[in-house]
């Protein structure tokens, strides 16, 4: 499936439309909605947990702050690849008509992809800009956070929107939603480490996605990243899941809008 | 080459699973000809345009679009086609302005051509006054004449129309039917599909009517309606089932064929008024009876036995 970066751009200009005239619509969730949780939280509740030595030595509000970003950009990219891929397929359509253009079902799935990261990019700026205020980063590397970001939004939402691209019917997202991407949001390490979850549920905290990219999120923003070995594997793990996902969205594009 | 033919279908195939949508049909269209595929629901009509707009793989057979292959060419093949689905499917967050800016996007074409397309073909389909609207609240008609415009933006050598004009009242069609006059005026090469028979007749050089997947009849309207029917047609409507039922007897051997339908007889014949005596002769009290000239529509029922417009 070879894929053209000049129709990706192309369809990315359509996307950078929208976004500038509906812009304001996602202020909230995307922007004000990660910050309050940060004041709330690494603030308020931080105040209460004081130093416990299972933070990894920094305070809550440094501990939260990338968990806070990474599971926000999570459930952001997490409802993109459901309900809107469902409704631009099936529902509106507009999906099924930009494949009458020379761009193809797997272009589309790769500049939808492509979408979903930059949008992840510019919430971790807002959100980093906001946390250097607070005083949620304590180390330069905290940039890398975005990049971050940007990885795991393809992550997410490649798989799912590969799901909901084959199906003719929502029925089965908000299961998913409630049953996978909340629990996910909740045990990744994103507000307590993962250590604080029962033996037998850590192991699963390694199969989310959510895990690996707050894990390298707090490594950039607290400046903490004593164990090389661990941060190349969370690397690995969530390149892999991006890619995959990437290939299943093609492959699910392809099937369902060239049938 | 000129004269080479744009579309070339041979043993055309398209199954779903195990259901055969479109089985094995041959279709050539030519440079400059506006060609019609006319037929029932679920003839394939659909099936075999989305194969050659090249958003649906053959599933057999062999196709040529503008002489290349759908299978490895589509992108090339669409860059020069015109496409209007059944369905509508306009991008509901743009206005229609944008709708046209951005699919024109689509195709890499610079913006300052697209404007001057864009300009040109909201003029052309009387949408300039909505210009800047949204797409969402326009009528079903202004979507579709839109949706019409849209697929003129890359200015296609090939525009491929399904049912262009279901759901547009008398003058929306109208004046469709005399966009698409002019386009093919300035060469363009239309092929559409339809379920109206005046549709088909007023626009369709050639055309070929389809049924379960296949290809039925082949040739111009005049053609048809010469090969396949008579010149004209004698129609009687009966009060009641009763006198329709008797009637059928009366009529025997009337005319060159007799069709019976649910609400009429139709009685094919090459001299309406004389038929209409001899009905007259042998007492036959129909409750109305009308002659008419013979249309594709009487061409369907002949070769399928059913009726085209449900
Ligand atoms: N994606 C699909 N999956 C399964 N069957 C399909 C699919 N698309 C079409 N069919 C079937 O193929 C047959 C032909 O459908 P098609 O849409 O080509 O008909 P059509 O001539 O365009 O009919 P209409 O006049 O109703 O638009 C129908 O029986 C339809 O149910
Ligand atoms: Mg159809």
């Amino acid at each position: 499936m070879a894929v053209r970066v000049s129709s990706i751009g192309h369809f990315l200009e359509r996307e950078t439309l929208v976004y500038r005239r509906l812009w304001h619509g996602t202020v909230f969730s995307a922007f004000v909605g990660p910050a309050l949780f940060l004041v709330a939280m690494g603030k308020g509740l931080g105040g209460y947990v004081g130093a416990n030595p299972a933070l990894g030595g920094v305070d809550y509000l440094d501990f939260v702050a990338p968990g806070i970003l990474c599971a926000s950009v999570m459930q952001m990219a997490g409802a993109d690849g459901l309900w809107p891929v469902m409704g631009r397929i099936q529902w509106d359509k507009q999906y099924v008509g930009v494949v009458t253009s020379p761009i193809t079902p797997a272009e589309l799935a790769v500049g939808f992809l492509t979408w979903e990261s930059v949008r992840a990019l510019l919430v971790a700026v807002a959100f980093l800009l906001v946390a250097s205020a607070v005083g949620g980063l304590a180390s330069p590397f905290a940039v890398l956070a975005a990049p971050v970001c940007m990885l795991l939004a393809v992550a997410m939402s490649g798989p799912l929107a590969a799901w909901s691209s084959s199906r003719t019917s929502d029925r089965s997202f908000a299961i998913i939603f409630r049953l996978g991407i909340i629990p996910l949001f909740l045990f990744s390490g994103t507000f307590f480490p993962v250590t604080q979850l029962p033996g037998w549920a850590q192991p699963l905290a390694q199969l989310s996605p959510l895990y690996h990219a707050v894990e390298l999120a707090r490594a950039a923003t607290t400046g903490h990243a004593r164990d090389a070995v661990a941060i190349v594997g969370h690397v690995l793990v969530l390149c892999g899941v991006a890619l995959g996902g990437a290939v299943a969205a093609q492959r699910a594009f392809t099937r369902r809008l060239s049938s | 080459m000129p004269g080479e033919p744009l579309v070339v279908g041979r043993a055309l195939t398209k199954r779903f699973g195990d259901f055969v949508a479109v089985d094995g049909i041959d279709v050539e269209v030519r440079p400059g000809e506006t060609f019609g595929f006319l037929g029932p629901n679920g003839a394939g009509k659909t099936s075999t345009m989305r194969m050659i707009g090249c958003v649906s793989p053959r599933s057999g057979g062999d196709l040529r679009v503008l002489g290349m292959d759908p299978a490895t060419d589509g992108p090339r093949i669409r860059a020069r086609l015109g496409s209007v689905p059944q369905e509508d499917n306009l991008d509901l967050e743009l206005s229609v302005w944008d709708n046209l800016m951005i699919y024109g996007r689509y195709f890499g074409l610079p913006r300052p051509v697209i404007r001057e397309r864009a300009t040109e073909l909201l003029d052309f389909f009387q949408l300039a006054e909505r210009r800047d609207d949204q797409v969402d609240p326009l009528s079903g008609g202004m979507k579709r004449r839109l949706t019409v415009a849209r697929g003129l933006v890359n200015a296609p050598d090939l525009f491929l129309l399904d049912e262009p004009t279901t759901g547009l009242d008398p003058q929306a069609r109208h004046l469709l039917w005399e966009r698409l006059y002019q386009l093919k005026r300035r060469g363009v090469t239309i092929v559409l599909t339809t379920h109206y028979m005046d549709e088909a007749e007023q626009l369709c050089d050639r055309l070929v009517i389809m049924n379960a997947g296949r290809i039925v009849a082949e040739g111009s309207p005049r053609d048809l309606i010469r090969q396949h029917s008579t010149r004209e047609v004698v129609e009687l409507r009966f009060l009641d089932a009763d006198e329709h039922d008797r009637a059928l007897d009366r009529v025997a051997g009337v005319g060159e064929r007799i069709e019976s339908l649910t609400d009429r007889v139709v009685i094919y014949t090459h001299d309406g008024d004389t038929t209409v005596k001899e009905l007259a002769q042998r007492g036959l009290a129909a409750e109305s009876a009308y002659v008419r000239r013979s249309t594709l529509e009487d061409v369907f029922l002949r070769l399928t036995g059913r009726a085209l417009e449900e």
